[in-house]
């Protein structure tokens, strides 16, 4: 794209070609009205309010390109008297319950009405009777609603479920007079308003992931979150920038903070809200906040008992939903005092990471996770990928959707969500265990063979073979038909039968052998008959490729190897790849400790079991903060480390003062954060110095981002055979937790609390004649447990799901490391 | 006469002070003895003791037998506030919209609500720090329900700064309202007389 120059009320701008007149002069901070558009999203042309003048021709500035030397007017006569018109008709009927309405004071109806300066009203129609209702987590009051359609929009375009929709309103059609006496463009968007209303897909109630960004997105008070509603006034919050840790995908997020009633004045946490033009959250950022550890007085005989343990300890053991910091404190004890780091999770992702690196030559992956957004042709594999990031989901949603893209989708598991995104996505329900056939077949076919190392090009031939299959085809063939018919013969006069020969083209059916090339390959990942029909159909048109790789892979039995694989998949095709660290911060901790695989007599667990454990969720032996009571910085998918801060107070004891008794200095735990500099990858920065927002440009303004250091590779680019009797037939279960859980702490949060049980698909329940809530013992190789039967309509397939986010249950003892296992599963 | 001229001359120092006629301070005993008898003991004195004599006898006494005896106060006095209820159905006026809480300069308001049985806004608490609230009458001028008015009881004592006044307090006794004891309020934060001339009708499509 080029960089041109426009015009926008006598002020010269530069922007690229293409681009929106309304986000270009967003990006300049010229300020054009605008109700309906999504940033990241398809113009939905609802509002009409954005008009403005281009080279004498009035467009909305929503779905008009810019070109060189345009000529731009944000207002003229004809233009206001539009917006002013489109206000009043906005204001129709509009329930005056300002009063009492969430959104009043960050309301763009209340906002726009007084932009515009709407002191009277013009029009008129009859109201129609729209009771509120209630979607669980999710209110809905119709007749607040403007009708712009964020929701629908932000639902299908970036969240990928398109659970909403729109209905008819079935009211009194607008007066014919006011089609002569008000502004075109008003009574068109009057027109559209006053035919529709907003629905959920399923019926009644919302069926959905239950992410809450239509609510984010709604300019007035239709669309509230059922738990906040009417208990506090927006200006009554303060707004603490902060960082998600609930996955690596590290959003973007605010705590809004209050008093927690009149009698209690100690903060509390009332809603989380995000950037919704430029971050989208999934119901866990959103939903589960309140997740902290109060703590009335530093325990100092729980603290004492902790030093003693610490100075007993040989070992610490931890999972990554720590903060950079907090690693780092970690790393530095191990170097003073000589503690194992054990962290498995984390380990397995930092050694796939290396094994990568050998081919890659970077230090970790390259690209981040915004690369999916722009690509149009998305794989992922590997991941179960709308709960282990579903940031991750919506990246490649967006990218089918607004670059025109295409998708595969290979997970063991079928997902209902990932098949319904649209039909430009195609799911392979491949074996567990055959990722690296995966691997070999996108190699195959996406690679140069002649630029592959000759080994894996001759590898790859193995699999195909020309085989002669018969195809039905339907050829049109002349048939000469004798018909009989009356004439008349001249020399008689009489009528008479006479046979007259008539030939005409008939279709018809050929059975013909042609010669085909035949990949195996497709056979062992289980692709569907139409796999190749269907790729050539994705395939067209498409110049950016994005690979996601997901935890799947980081504790296969294999994993080195398919580390290997992803390096050939990134070097010989065009694909770019993201790996998807499985918790908050994995990629901060691999990144930061030096792990160990063995643990040594004595352990110290930080919100993790041990001899001595650390726990902020409070259960332990002495309380550490959660992660909304803590500052630092967090390491995301999109290779950035991000900054958080403290929405809630502490007054218990931290890791610091621990670390600080046992020999280091430091007077807060952020003064660790200009130390990461020592860590190859990050930056020496002052934590007081690191942004937290987004410019109106879109730019993200927030940390910094991680330098992707170059590694010396051997050359060598060796990859192993796959093991195709390896694959998993058997019944087995899959490590993986339903949407709105990631881990204890989600699951603390009030609006989100769920007792943790066995999730199986209906179609699985009914083959195992199972029901919601009966117990069943599910038995593997390394124990057994006792689980409550949860229908999910959100998985498919035959294989159920064993949660992990509840630490209690330690349910990670059913599996070996890799997240697939068989299992026996029987009802109790 | 004064002229500008001389208001021009900024330098004030040539002429313009002068010495103001001060006697000397006592010294001694004595002198400080004199000054005290002189300044004490004048004829006016007796003037005074005369009036006061005078009205006693006359028994024509005008002083407010304070707190038995109170002055009627105006209905726009800004007084303690009260917490209005609506006429004969007796339901709050309050909706909790929180207009008091924001516009109130001393920050003297809180409140807190919730969603209640019929979805509606409810307020469950309201308090007012009368010892920070000055009384200004905005609370009630902001009012858009006429909910928050203020009354005639303008006694603050408490053994505390912070003396905090809650909702239930404020609020007019429900008993009062239905039986339509309480008349409209007439005074501060009402709306004035005239209104309805200078509101812009509005079409209507019934």
């Amino acid at each position: 794209m080029s960089e041109i120059t426009i015009t926008i009320d006598g002020r010269e701008i530069k922007t690229e070609e293409g681009e929106l007149i309304l986000n270009a002069a967003r990006a300049n901070d010229i300020f054009i009205p605008a109700i309906c558009y999504l940033t990241r999203c398809s113009p939905t042309l609802a509002c009409r309010i954005c008009l403005v003048e281009a080279d004498g021709k009035q467009v909305y500035a929503c779905n008009s390109k810019s070109k060189d030397g345009m000529q731009i007017t944000t207002s003229t006569e004809t233009i206001e008297a539009e917006r002013r018109a489109i206000m009043e008709v906005y204001d129709v009927n509009h329930p005056l319950e300002c009063g009492v309405c969430d959104q009043s004071g960050e309301c763009e109806l209340q906002n726009y009405t007084l932009e515009v300066g709407i002191d009277a009203q013009s029009y008129a129609i009859k109201d129609t009777f729209k009771p509120v209702q209630n979607w669980g987590l999710i209110n809905y009051d119709p007749a607040l609603c403007i009708m712009c359609e964020r929701c629908t929009t932000v639902c299908k375009d970036m969240i990928g479920d398109g659970a909403l929709s729109t209905k008819p309103r079935n009211g009194d059609t607008i007066d014919e007079t006011f089609k002569e006496s008000m502004p075109k463009d008003a009574y068109a968007m009057w027109n559209k308003l006053n035919k529709s209303l907003i629905q959920p897909n399923a019926g009644d109630t919302l069926d959905c992931t239950d992410c809450g960004e239509c609510t984010a997105v709604c300019p007035v008070g239709a669309l509230v979150s059922s738990d906040f509603q009417y208990t506090s006034n927006a200006w009554e919050l303060s707004q603490v920038p902060a960082t998600c840790s609930h996955c690596s995908a590290g959003c973007q997020i605010q705590y809004d903070v209050k008093h927690a009633t009149i009698d209690n004045p100690e903060p509390k946490i009332y809603r989380v809200k995000n950037e919704w033009n430029y971050v989208s959250l999934c119901g866990a950022g959103r939903y589960g906040y309140d997740f902290e550890n109060r703590v009335e007085a530093k325990d100092e005989a729980a603290f004492a008992n902790a030093i003693e343990a610490f100075e007993k300890a040989d070992t610490i053991t931890f999972d990554s939903q720590i903060t950079n910091e907090e690693a780092l404190i970690l790393q530095k004890l191990k170097e003073s005092r000589g503690y194992r780091l054990i962290n498995d999770e984390a380990r397995k992702f930092a050694e796939f990471m290396k094994a990568y690196s050998a081919i890659s030559g970077t230090a970790t992956y390259k690209t981040p996770l915004k690369a999916v957004n722009g690509a149009n042709f998305v794989i992922s594999v590997g991941s179960s990928i709308k709960t282990d990031n579903p940031n991750a989901r919506f990246a490649m949603n967006n990218a089918m959707i607004m670059n025109k893209g295409a998708a595969l989708y290979f997970h063991p598991v079928a997902d209902p969500v990932v098949d319904d995104m649209g039909k430009n996505i195609l799911s392979v329900n491949h074996a567990p265990m055959q990722e690296e056939a995966v691997m070999y077949l996108i190699l195959d076919l996406f690679s140069k063979k002649e630029a592959l190392p000759a080994d894996v090009a001759e590898y790859l031939t193995s699999f195909h073979s020309m085989k002669t299959i018969t195809v039905t085809e339907t050829i049109k063939e002349k048939v000469v038909e004798i018909v009989k018919e009356m004439k008349v013969n001249e020399e008689t006069g009489e009528e008479e039968e006479v046979e007259v020969e008539k030939s005409k083209m008939v279709p018809k059916k050929v059975d013909k052998d042609v010669e085909v090339d035949e990949n195996r390959l497709l056979e062992i990942v289980n692709a569907p008959k139409t796999f190749e029909t269907a790729m050539e159909k994705m395939l067209a048109k498409k110049d950016r490729f994005a690979l996601m790789v997901g935890p799947d892979f980081y504790s296969h039995p294999n994993a080195a190897n398919l580390a290997r694989l992803v390096a050939l998949v990134e070097k010989y095709t065009d694909f770019s790849v993201t790996m998807i660290p499985e918790k908050g911060n994995t990629l901060g901790v691999a990144m930061i400790c030096d792990l160990d695989t063995e643990a040594g007599s004595s352990t110290i667990g930080y919100n993790v079991k041990g001899d001595f454990t650390l726990s902020a969720t409070g259960n332990g032996d002495l309380d550490m903060p959660a992660m909304n009571q803590q500052e630092g910085t967090l390491t995301s998918i999109q290779l950035r480390v991000n900054p958080t801060n403290a929405a809630l107070g502490y007054k218990g004891y931290e890791l610091n003062d621990i670390a600080n008794a046992l020999g280091l200095n430091a007077k807060l735990t952020v003064d660790y954060t200009v130390k990461l500099g020592e860590i190859d990858g990050f930056k020496s920065e002052n934590f007081d110095d690191l942004p937290n927002h987004y410019t109106n440009k879109g730019e993200e303004m927030r940390g910094y981002e991680l330098t992707v250091n170059e590694v010396v590779t051997s050359g060598d680019e060796s990859v192993a055979p796959f093991d195709e009797a390896a694959a998993m037939d058997e019944a087995m279960v899959y490590r993986g937790n339903p949407t709105l859980q990631f881990n204890d702490f989600t699951n603390k949060s009030h609006q989100l609390n769920e007792t943790a049980a066995l999730y199986v698909s209906s179609d699985y329940a009914i083959a195992n004649e199972l029901s919601e809530g009966d117990t069943v013992l599910v038995e593997t190789t390394k124990g057994s447990m006792e689980f409550n039967v949860k229908i999910d309509s959100k998985i498919g397939g035959d294989i159920p799901f064993v949660p992990s986010f509840d630490s209690n249950l330690n349910s990670e003892a059913l599996f070996n490391d890799y997240r697939f296992s068989n299992a026996t599963i029987k009802k109790v | 006469m004064m002229s500008l001229k001389e208001f021009e001359n900024r330098n004030v120092s040539e002429g313009a002070y002068y010495k103001v006629d001060i006697p000397d301070y006592p010294e001694t005993g004595w002198e400080k003895a004199k000054q005290v008898f002189s300044r004490a003991i004048k004829g006016e004195l007796f003037v005074g003791l005369y009036i006061v004599m005078r009205e006693m006898i006359k028994f024509d006494i005008h002083t407010v037998q304070y707190p038995k005896e109170k002055l009627p106060i105006g209905p726009r006095y800004r007084a303690v506030h009260e917490m209005q209820r609506l006429w004969e159905s007796g339901t709050e006026r309050c909706i909790g919209c929180g207009l008091c809480e924001k516009i109130c300069i001393s920050d003297c308001i809180r409140m807190d609500t919730k969603i209640d049985e019929q979805s509606r806004k409810q307020v469950t608490e309201y308090t007012i720090n009368l010892g920070r609230c000055i009384f200004c009458g905005y609370c009630a001028e902001v009012c858009p329900e006429l909910a928050i008015v203020h009354g005639g009881r303008y006694e603050n004592t408490s053994e505390q700064r912070a003396h905090y006044i809650g909702y239930e307090d404020m609020l007019t006794p429900f008993d009062m309202a239905v039986k339509g004891q309480v008349a409209e309020y007439p005074g501060f934060g009402a709306i004035t007389p005239h209104e309805d001339e200078r509101v812009k009708s509005t079409p209507l499509a019934y």
